[in-house]
């Protein structure tokens, strides 16, 4: 359906890649509204189809993975080709529901830890919007303290069969595989025994169900493990080594979540519900245009946000020039969380009665917002454990007490009943 | 900033062992106990090192490092931040930013700032009145040969030790600036301290100042241009100021966590000050990022120069002096004495805040430039 143009040169400069860019969205991607995008709840199977179809339409058109190299599929160019592509798309449909986690968190990884054949069958996969990738980290039993999981896997024959839980899996329902962390060692200290896995999710032995949130949304799942069967070509890494390849998903996590990761492609808002604030409608719905205390709180957000964009650029060229070390991602990680309660802490001000009883504005779907405003400091690891990275990684203090150090992880105390 | 151009790199190094030999904080703290500002000695050399240059061009008598001259100052005023430098880099610097946009008649006053002989000021505040540079009280009126001047100006920096004076004035209903010498008849100076340690500002009458045709600076037209770019100057010195402020002191600060013992542990390993470590460290490349932003943006007088600007000083302003004070929390009792050297850093940063716009004024100018874009 898309012609696909003449295959990226070295030479072309970001100049002229941008412009090869604009003329090929603009012949073969749909337009839209960047301020009000398709409705695209990250719950629902619709948008999933289409993002893969998306993918699809620019892996053909050669626009597919900017940064990934080019044996598995991508483009192999620096990031300010990614940068100059998603200024050029803003105003297009892009499957931007692929970022988090298949992209950024997910491929990232597998295109660090993985074997050549993974990286050939998933990476690739993923850019031709065939393969859709997560991660099933948490457990029920314990989400900060993820070198605890006590998802098992057992040694039976030549296989590895799973049994245990995993909880707020994002997207893990419109997904073909997800990255695994088991414990396949209980004999010694917590993070010398885990092995992670690339997981079918469509396999017998996965039921698979639905969590649903206080904003309504039922993006996140758990999944039980009834004897689950794997081969040894679902190991990622090796066996044992499994928290060298969760700490890799952490790291692209944290960059991921702040912005900042170069295997992002194309950054408009996911839907109606991630469209940035209007401040200046707000204000004119609200009847506060002219008050000066409204305008300067709300000048004090957007102040907020545009530091926020700053400081992603920042942190990303202060880690990749060495004058910030890799474990900096998590500063962005935190300033996002922060950014967003500041601004949904001013708009529930600014909006008052209007943001919690409907009227003809829609308003209350800023009172909504701030009703789930704490899973920004939850979600990919919560602000606290990100202050402790800063504190102890990126400034060198010692690190918090843990009474589980060095203990076979059999001898070490979990929850109580 | 990150640079690897060798001749900013040794332009840095230069300006930095100056700083730690000449204006070092003990100097600071000399110069505060002889009741002097800065030393005009100290400051020619200053100027021989290249600081007053960067804004000029050749043409005038000027020249930057990196090509980029408004880097290099920025450069310049976070170095002198490191040691909370004394001396009028920053009103001088705003100055010349105006003159070399309309140099026309001011070629002399040019070369005598770059030379570092003459010292000159920004008279843009009035008394009573807060930071709104358009809406001058102070009048020029046309005379046969000039303008006469009258009215008050106040927080005018380093105003005792200035030759000159850009002053600002309402002339037949639109704000011009004009060139005014300190000695000319009617105008009388009045020493206002600060709460910085060597920082002095004063308070100007101009009482019937007669001054030629030749004394104002640009059209009628440029001015509002002109008095934007001053403002974005002063603003973007101020925020590298901060900026190399608050490395100096989070770098000892930290040390401290490291050094200082209670109960048998280095104080940085309890969480709770680790945490405040941690979001002093956020705070710190947030001002950092801020402040690029704004300096790049203005190096290349970006449309959204005056956005970028009036963001980073918000930002900036919003977090410096709150941040100082945990360093102060950090430092248990030593930090409020007289005798550490934290009030030093705290006295500049929180003048900075206050001064060419309080964070509360850059939100509300934040948000009415994002109000006319939106109906543009």
């Amino acid at each position: 359906m898309t012609e696909t143009t003449s295959a990226p040169s070295m030479t072309e400069s970001v100049d002229e890649f941008a412009s090869r860019a604009r003329t090929w969205l603009a012949q073969n991607m749909p337009r839209i509204d960047p301020a009000n995008p398709p409705d695209a709840d990250r719950g629902d199977d619709a948008p999933w189809l289409r993002a893969r179809e998306l993918q699809k339409m620019l892996y053909d058109g050669g626009f597919a993975g900017i940064c990934f190299p080019r044996e598995y599929g991508g483009l192999g160019l620096p990031i300010e080709y990614q940068r100059a592509f998603n200024t050029e798309s803003r105003c297009y449909e892009m499957p931007v529901l692929l970022n988090v986690p298949t992209f950024t968190i997910c491929a990232a990884t597998i295109l660090d830890t993985g074997s050549e054949e993974q990286k050939r069958e998933h990476i690739s996969a993923a850019l031709r919007g065939d393969q859709v990738l997560v991660q099933l980290l948490s457990e029920p039993s314990g989400g900060s303290d993820l070198a605890g999981v006590i998802t098992r896997a057992d040694r039976q024959g030549d296989k590895w069969v799973i049994n245990g839980a995993k909880t707020w899996s994002t997207s893990a329902f419109a997904a073909d595989y997800g990255l695994m962390l088991a414990r396949t060692d209980w004999n010694v200290p917590k993070h010398e025994g885990l092995t992670m896995f690339l997981v079918p999710i469509n396999s017998p032995g996965i039921t698979l169900r639905r969590i649903k949130q206080v904003n309504g949304s039922v993006e996140f799942c758990e999944e039980f493990f009834d004897n689950l069967e794997l081969g040894d070509d679902a190991v990622v890494g090796d066996v044992n080594e499994g928290w060298h390849v969760a700490s890799r998903q952490l790291y692209h996590e944290r960059r991921a979540v702040g912005g900042g990761s170069e295997f992002a492609s194309g950054i408009g808002a996911e839907g109606a519900s991630d469209v940035p604030i209007d401040w200046v409608g707000l204000l004119e719905a609200t009847g506060q245009a002219d008050s000066e205390r409204a305008r300067e709180r709300a000048g004090r957000a957007i102040v907020h946000k545009a530091v926020q964009e700053k400081l992603i650029d920042h942190v990303y060229h202060g880690v990749l020039d060495g004058s910030l070390p890799p474990a900096a991602g998590s500063i962005i990680r935190i300033t996002h969380a922060d950014t967003h309660h500041l601004e949904f802490d001013t708009a529930l001000d600014l909006t008052g009665s209007f943001g919690v009883i409907e009227d003809d504005n829609n308003l209350i779907r800023y009172g909504e917002r701030y009703l789930s405003r704490q899973s920004a400091a939850l979600g990919g690891g919560t602000t606290e454990i990100a202050r402790n990275i800063i504190g102890e990684r990126v400034l060198g203090f010692p690190r918090e007490a843990a009474a589980d150090r060095g203990v076979p992880f059999k001898e070490v105390k979990r929850n109580k009943g | 900033m990150t640079d690897t151009n060798p001749e900013v790199l040794l332009f840095a190094s230069t300006t930095q062992s100056f700083l730690e030999k000449e204006a070092s904080l003990s100097r600071l703290r000399e110069l505060h106990a002889a009741g002097t500002s800065f030393d005009h000695g100290w400051w020619r050399r200053a100027a021989e090192l290249g600081w007053t240059s960067l804004l000029v061009p050749e043409e005038l008598g000027g020249g930057s490092v990196s090509g980029d001259g408004v880097a290099d100052l920025a450069l310049v005023a976070e170095l002198a931040g490191k040691t909370v430098a004394p001396g009028p880099l920053h009103p001088v610097s705003t100055v010349l930013a105006g003159l070399v946009e309309a140099p026309e008649n001011h070629e002399d006053t040019i070369e005598s700032l770059v030379s570092g002989e003459t010292v000159a000021s920004w008279a843009v505040y009035e008394p009573g009145r807060p930071w709104a540079p358009m809406k001058p009280g102070v009048t020029a009126t046309p005379t046969d040969s000039g303008y006469r001047i009258d009215g008050v100006k106040d927080r005018v920096e380093a105003g005792s030790d200035s030759a000159v004076l850009l002053v600002i004035a309402d002339c037949e209903g639109a704000a011009r600036q004009f060139l005014v010498p300190t000695d000319a008849a009617g105008v009388r100076i009045e020493s206002q301290r600060s709460v910085d340690l060597v920082k002095t500002y004063a308070r100007v009458h101009f009482d019937a100042v007669e001054v030629d045709a030749t004394a104002v600076v640009g059209t009628a037209e440029q001015t509002a241009g002109l008095i934007a770019r001053q403002s974005q100057i002063a603003q973007i010195l101020q925020c590298a100021e901060v900026v190399g402020i608050l490395d100096a002191v989070l770098k000892f600060t930290i040390q401290w966590g490291f050094d200082r013992h209670s109960f048998g542990r280095p104080i940085g390993s309890y969480q709770v000050l680790k945490h405040k470590y941690a979001d002093l460290k956020i705070w710190f490349e947030g001002c950092k990022a801020a402040t690029n932003a704004a300096v790049a943006a203005v190096a290349v007088r970006s449309p959204d120069a005056e956005m970028a600007v009036s963001v980073a000083k918000s930002y900036v302003g919003e977090h410096a002096p709150g941040m100082l004070q945990d360093c102060v929390q950090l430092h248990g009792g030593i930090g409020v004495t007289w005798e550490h050297d934290l009030h030093l850093y705290l006295r500049r940063v929180t003048l900075d805040r206050s001064m060419f716009g309080t964070p509360e004024d850059h939100n509300l100018r934040v948000y009415a430039i994002t109000e006319d874009r939106e109906s543009a």
